[in-house]
């Protein structure tokens, strides 16, 4: 039985406006304005818009201020946000051999052609706080090269070529869409790969770690990880031409696993694969080894029970708007549910009072 | 043919071009030709696609957004905008744009704003090229003291 309770409005309007008083802070303090998150803080406005599921930086810079910084609530508007835009179609699949790479290195090849480029990266600093940051500083002078023209060649690519590693067969097949049917088990890889690209950083990032320390080990080496823009194409109907509509940062992880063979053929290398909006390195590689840990059946492996090999386990844990969805909702008014609860155990109590009370009599 | 791969290119040009160059530029041409909407600006997402390994079936990756309209001007010329992001009045200076380059204007309007747009997109490209490839790694092997 449900009652209607009210008398909450006043109270939750009072709430609201205290927030957003909580949320400017202290006003001798200058407020924060949504292009600095965007500019400043711009790996965490990556992480909103990846899981998120929505590339927009200012949408994503807005969000983050409007969370006071949980990503998760940000993460939550963006997604609430997405669900009111008419969906104008979908791109061509975006071309990252085409990357214009601001980070590109391979931890299987020293002198891949290309070159290992480190790009803004946080490797090899020693992870000492820079007390610098918090006076006000001059940004360094940045050093430049000889700029590379020409397209940067995947790894994998070469060995390819050479047929060491599985052939990624290209086809037009239109994929799946978890956001507009429910996603249903047994998931196909495109299926597997959206749902994990917008998956929560720290859980895909777990995933990954237990397959390294032995839950389904599949000795993952990074063939080739990089970052940078691409252009987006799509075909305007209109037009009856395909036309650039943009472009976006994208992280892409590609990864060497242990190889396997069979009577009819010869030993291969096998694949992971990881592509995340913005720079998101972290999460990419993560994707990249989850998404080989969940391949055990269609590579003929053996099922070793290990969580990240279990498609309903990931695949179902791994969206952070629904797990907080259902998580938080338990915080919110249940009075009848739990009323009826206390009623059912006092009930029970007072049944058992009664029967313990004759035995401790015969006791005497 | 070429005059598709022509309209592409510049249709390309502005929805990348920063919504701020294109009307600064926009302004300072200084042309506002009359015209109607075909379809006035409206924003949406499109699905970004990726694929498989880089190379194989496509997955859906996440949407992006985008604002489209379509307008003509009084001379005939139909103008399409498509531009990434959520910006109105971007979208209608691109069909604008779109427009013009269609008709007897066109050299003006290229030369006013295309190449400098163009210009501005391809140096900002090289210097981040150039920022790369000075975090390139030089391996050299360290020779042993033994003979």
């Amino acid at each position: 039985m449900y009652v209607a309770v009210k008398g909450g409005e006043r109270a939750i309007d009072n709430a609201h406006a205290w927030l957003a008083e909580e949320r400017r802070g202290d006003l001798n303090v200058a407020e924060l304005s949504v292009v600095q998150i965007r500019e400043q803080l711009s790996l965490a406005v990556n992480r909103v818009m990846a899981e998120g599921s929505l590339y927009d930086p200012d949408l994503a810079a807005l969000a983050i201020k409007q969370a006071r910084g949980d990503m998760i609530e940000a993460i939550f508007l963006i997604r609430a946000y997405r669900t009111t835009l008419p969906r104008f179609g979908a791109s061509a699949p975006v071309e990252t051999a085409d990357m214009a790479c601001d980070r590109r290195i391979s931890a299987t090849f020293k002198d891949a052609p290309g070159g290992q480029v480190l790009g803004p990266t946080f490797d090899y600093t020693h992870r000492l706080l820079d007390f610098a940051l918090a006076a006000e500083g001059e940004t360094p002078v940045v050093e430049r090269g000889e700029a590379r023209t020409e397209a940067t060649p995947h790894i994998t690519e070469f060995l390819n070529k050479e047929g060491l590693i599985q052939t990624e067969v290209s086809s037009e097949e239109t994929p799946g869409d978890l956001t507009r049917e429910p996603l249903e088990l047994p998931a196909n890889r495109p299926l597997r790969l959206q749902a994990l690209t917008r998956g929560d950083e720290g859980f895909v990032l777990s995933m990954a770690y237990s397959t390294q320390r032995g839950y389904a080990r599949n000795h993952a080496f990074v063939g080739e990880l990089r970052i940078g823009k691409v252009a987006v194409e799509m075909e305007i109907p209109e037009l009856g031409f395909a036309i650039e509509i943009g472009e976006i940062e994208l992280t892409e992880c590609e990864t060497v696993n242990q190889f396997q063979g069979s009577k009819t053929e010869p030993p291969q290398f096998t694949r992971g694969y990881g592509l995340v909006f913005g720079q998101s390195e972290r999460k990419s590689i993560s994707m990249a080894l989850v998404d080989r840990a969940l391949r055990w059946q269609e590579l003929g492996e053996d099922n070793l029970g290990a969580p990240a090999q279990d498609e309903e386990f990931v695949l179902y844990h791994s969206d952070n708007i629904q797990a907080t969805g259902f998580l938080e909702h338990i915080k919110l008014p249940h009075y009848v549910d739990f009323q009826s609860e206390l009623e059912l155990i006092r009930k029970l109590r007072r049944e058992a009072m009664e029967n313990v009370a004759p035995v401790q009599e015969a006791a005497e | 043919m070429t005059a598709e791969n022509n309209r592409r290119a510049w249709m390309s040009l502005l929805a990348k071009a920063p919504a701020d160059r294109l009307l600064a530029l926009w302004q300072e041409h200084g042309v506002a030709p009359a015209f109607h909407w075909l379809r006035a600006p409206e924003i949406g997402a499109t699905m970004v696609r990726g694929r498989l390994g880089g190379t194989g079936a496509p997955f859906n990756l996440g949407e992006m957004t985008l604002t489209r309209c379509a307008l003509q001007l009084e001379s005939g010329e139909v103008g399409h905008g498509y531009v990434q992001g959520r910006d109105k009045q971007k979208a209608e200076i691109a069909a604008l744009v779109d427009a013009l380059m269609q008709g007897p204007e066109a050299e003006a309007v290229e030369t006013a704003i295309l190449t400098p747009l163009g210009d501005e997109l391809a140096k900002a490209k090289t210097v981040r090229a150039e920022k790369a490839a000075a975090t390139k790694v030089d391996f050299f092997t360290m020779v042993r003291g033994e003979d």
